[in-house]
């Protein structure tokens, strides 16, 4: 039997980066405040890991002004959501392999 | 990776899935005291519009005078006004518990869905009272409020989206049912919603 880890995707590894791509799998796009309200993080760290997302193109990145205040909206790439797709389904697999 | 583990992240992918979602801090109460309102909103209408005539003596069906009008809509619109700003006071000291911003992106969403039909209705029911039409305020009010809570449902609990379709049905009916506004009104806006608001208190509260 195949190992399920093997499908595990890295980036997703951290459970910060999990949760982003959560929040983006299901909206259209959210700022960067919002987020970091929703998900109870600090600036840094959850700038680090939009960094990473965004490195391996996972998720889009749109910076404007509302006013003087800069606002980033985060929206997932369609690569990000078959990524986010094939990681749940590993983790479905796991679940259903240890009922066996 | 444990299972234990497993599950827990899938939890809480679903748990922030529907958090960002859904904007869940609308309170029950809210519901129960816009119901009032209304309630004593419909009385001291009736009372205006039926109040001196007694009992035995012919009643004046018909609203023509603009001094009733004005009255009632006066009434309406503090009416609306309390719920409103009761409704508001309310939600924010509900997120405020639940440690929540209650200004977020789907507090957003939810504020703009309610707020076109909602708006919608209330020009259009204001250029048929212009007109004289007052028959359609009753029957217009509902269907449009029906519509505004299905339209917010999507972004909230999706029980709203009874209430509005129960709301929408009343509407219909008073249209069908001319010169029965009032009571089609107080059904929708005041039994329904202190029906609907004890429900959700009791369901999502405890």
């Amino acid at each position: 039997m195949r190992n399920p880890l093997e499908q595990f995707d890295k980036a997703f590894e951290n459970r910060l980066r999990l949760q982003i791509m959560s929040v983006l799998a299901v909206n259209e796009h959210y700022d960067f405040n919002a987020l970091k309200e929703l998900l109870k993080a600090t600036d840094g760290n959850l700038a680090s890991h939009l960094k990473a997302l965004e490195k391996e193109e996972y998720i889009t990145v749109n910076k404007s002004f509302i006013g003087r205040k800069p606002n980033t909206q985060y929206a997932a790439s369609t690569k990000g959501r078959e990524a986010f797709k094939k990681h749940l389904e590993a983790l479905e697999n796991l679940i259903r392999q240890q009922k066996l | 990776m444990q299972e234990k583990d497993i599950y827990s992240e899938l939890s809480s992918i679903r748990n922030l899935m529907e958090r960002s979602t859904k904007f869940i801090s609308l309170s029950g109460l809210s519901g129960i005291m816009a119901g009032i309102y209304a309630l004593i909103g419909a009385i001291a209408g009736y009372r205006i519009v039926y109040g001196n005539y007694g009992g035995l003596e012919y009643r004046n069906y018909y609203v023509t005078d603009a001094n009733v009008i004005w009255q009632l809509f006066f009434i309406a619109a503090a009416v609306l006004i309390f719920s409103l700003v009761t409704g508001i006071w309310l939600t924010i000291r509900q997120a405020r518990k639940k440690g929540e911003d209650f200004w977020n992106p789907v507090s957003r969403r939810l504020l703009v869905n309610l707020s076109i039909p909602l708006l919608t209705g209330g020009c259009f029911i204001l250029i048929l009272l212009l007109r004289g039409y007052y028959g359609i305020v009753a029957p217009a009010c509902l269907i449009f409020y029906g519509l505004a809570l299905i339209a917010g449902s999507h972004y909230t609990l999706s029980d709203v989206k009874w209430l509005g379709v129960f709301e929408i049905i009343l509407g219909l009916l008073a249209a069908i049912f001319p010169g029965y506004g009032i009571v089609f009104w107080v059904t929708g806006f005041s039994l329904l919603h202190i029906l609907y608001g004890s429900i959700m208190h009791f369901k999502y509260n405890q």
